[in-house]
């Protein structure tokens, strides 16, 4: 008995050990596990124009512009405290739409817009049928959980 | 407490519960899974956003969760194993890690394919990808730990080690795609709130779900009987050895 | 039989979908085939040596 209480307080000590250290080393990993920043937390860091990073937000409503002769678009990309006008040259992913949320991979130029290479699109963790949602939407009833809506 | 686990440790024990159980494990798994994929793929309705994309959603989180679900297991048997030493603990996690892969493997297989149509891409390296590629190492870890030494109980012993370590990475793939920003989204059903699924599609994933955790009870159970089977032939064998003139050898 | 045909195309995502549902089920169909082979041929394995074992046991 005495043998086996040793061996489980030598294992839940050694859980509390390697708890605390993971917490570390996920606490100073922080920055290096963002896959993306919102225009607030890029705003913050002040990127260098050029520096290759990820953007990440809602497309805002009524802000993409497609290009009428090329493949290029223009949108805002926002998460309701600061936007940035983002351009892009290619072919969008399907779930690409206003109040969406997307990824932009690519860099600032000096002006303040930002140049993507590459669009990812983010979905929200809602399912429904669209019935479901038009009928949300009629009613109003679509209120935004926790007043912000994931980006 | 101590007692009545130690009496389900009994091998013969355990092979008495659980081998009558077997039959009607894999019909609850059959029935769980025919429905689910009824409903999941003629019955519930296509998503608002993603259209019928969505469907890849009832085989990817059962196997997820199953992936998950089972590393705990490996990891509390683990647990038990070394402190308790049960002998049908190292049995359940041996057989464990192999279906727990297969698992993660399905759930990274069919994530990536929902995440080409959905998202753009094949794959990404977000926080939550990343700990789920973590988790199949730690699964293919303990399987070579296991066989990487010649005495079998200095393998077992330091594959207990790396699977509880391992048990860190657990609520890190669970709350990775609340902490850092994820190309994955959050949660839609273990969280605060309540899940955020419609009901027609809530259905068929959480038939799936059962029938998918009662595949995995199933072929735990197979294995075990096999890996029990395999340690009875090893004692056989053993004293039959030990029996036996010199000169017969 | 379009409806047939609409099934299968699944709003244009049927590759994906199908492709999903192909490897899952293949992965699970192989992982019970190999766990049932694995515990008949470790049976047979047993009864052998019960046969061959000098005290029989009955178990």
């Amino acid at each position: 008995m005495t043998r086996k209480r040793q061996r489980l307080i030598g294992l839940l000590s050694a859980g509390v050990v390697l708890g605390v250290a993971a917490t570390l080393v996920f606490q100073a990993l922080d920055d290096t596990l963002v896959f993306f920043y919102s225009p607030t937390q890029a705003a913050e860091r002040q990127f260098r124009p050029g520096e290759a990073i990820r953007l990440g937000g809602l497309v805002k409503v009524e802000s993409v512009q497609h290009s009428d002769d090329s493949l290029k678009v223009w949108f805002v990309v926002t998460d309701g405290a600061n936007d940035v006008t983002v351009t892009f040259h290619g072919i969008l992913p399907d779930l690409f739409r206003e109040e969406q949320g997307v990824v932009a991979e690519g860099s600032f130029l000096p002006d303040g817009t930002f140049v993507a290479t590459e669009v990812l699109a983010r979905h929200d963790e809602n399912y429904m049928p669209k019935e479901v949602m038009d009928a949300l939407r009629e009613q109003g009833m679509l209120v935004e959980e926790n007043g912000k809506k994931s980006y | 407490m101590a007692k009545a686990l130690h009496r389900l440790a009994n091998p013969a024990r355990f092979l008495r519960i659980a081998s009558p159980l077997l039959p009607w494990i894999a019909a609850g798994a059959a029935v769980c899974m025919g429905l689910g994929l009824w409903f999941g793929l003629v019955e519930s309705p296509p998503d608002y956003q993603q259209g019928d994309a969505a469907r890849i959603m009832y085989v990817h989180v059962p196997a997820a969760w199953n992936a998950l679900a089972g590393y705990a297991g490996l990891a509390i048997a683990s647990a038990i194993a070394l402190v308790w030493r049960h002998p049908l603990a190292l049995v359940a996690a041996r057989c464990i890690a192999p279906i727990g892969a297969c698992f993660t493997v399905i759930a990274i297989a069919t994530g990536s394919i929902w995440g080409h149509p959905m998202w753009g891409t094949w794959w990404v390296w977000d926080a939550r990808l990343t700990s789920v590629v973590v988790l199949l190492f730690l699964y293919l870890g303990y399987i070579a730990l296991l066989h990487a030494f010649d005495e079998q109980e200095t393998g077992e012993r330091a594959a207990t080690v790396l699977a509880l370590i391992g048990a860190v990475n657990l609520p890190v793939i669970k709350f990775s795609v609340d902490w850092w920003n994820t190309l994955h989204q959050p949660a839609s059903i273990l969280r605060f709130g309540g899940p955020s699924i419609d009901p027609a599609m809530l259905l068929p994933l959480m038939l799936m779900a059962g029938g998918f955790t009662l595949l995995f009870a199933y072929l735990v159970i197979i294995r075990m009987q096999t890996e029990l089977a395999r340690r009875r032939v090893m004692a056989l064998r053993r004293t039959a050895l030990a029996m036996s003139p010199a000169s017969d050898a | 039989m379009p409806e047939l045909g609409a099934f299968l195309a699944m709003g244009g995502y049927g590759a994906y979908v199908w492709s999903a549902y192909a490897i899952t089920g293949l992965i699970l169909g192989l992982l019970v085939v190999a766990s049932l082979r694995a515990r008949r041929s470790m049976r047979a394995n047993l009864d052998e040596a019960e046969q061959a074992s000098p005290r029989r046991r009955a178990r």
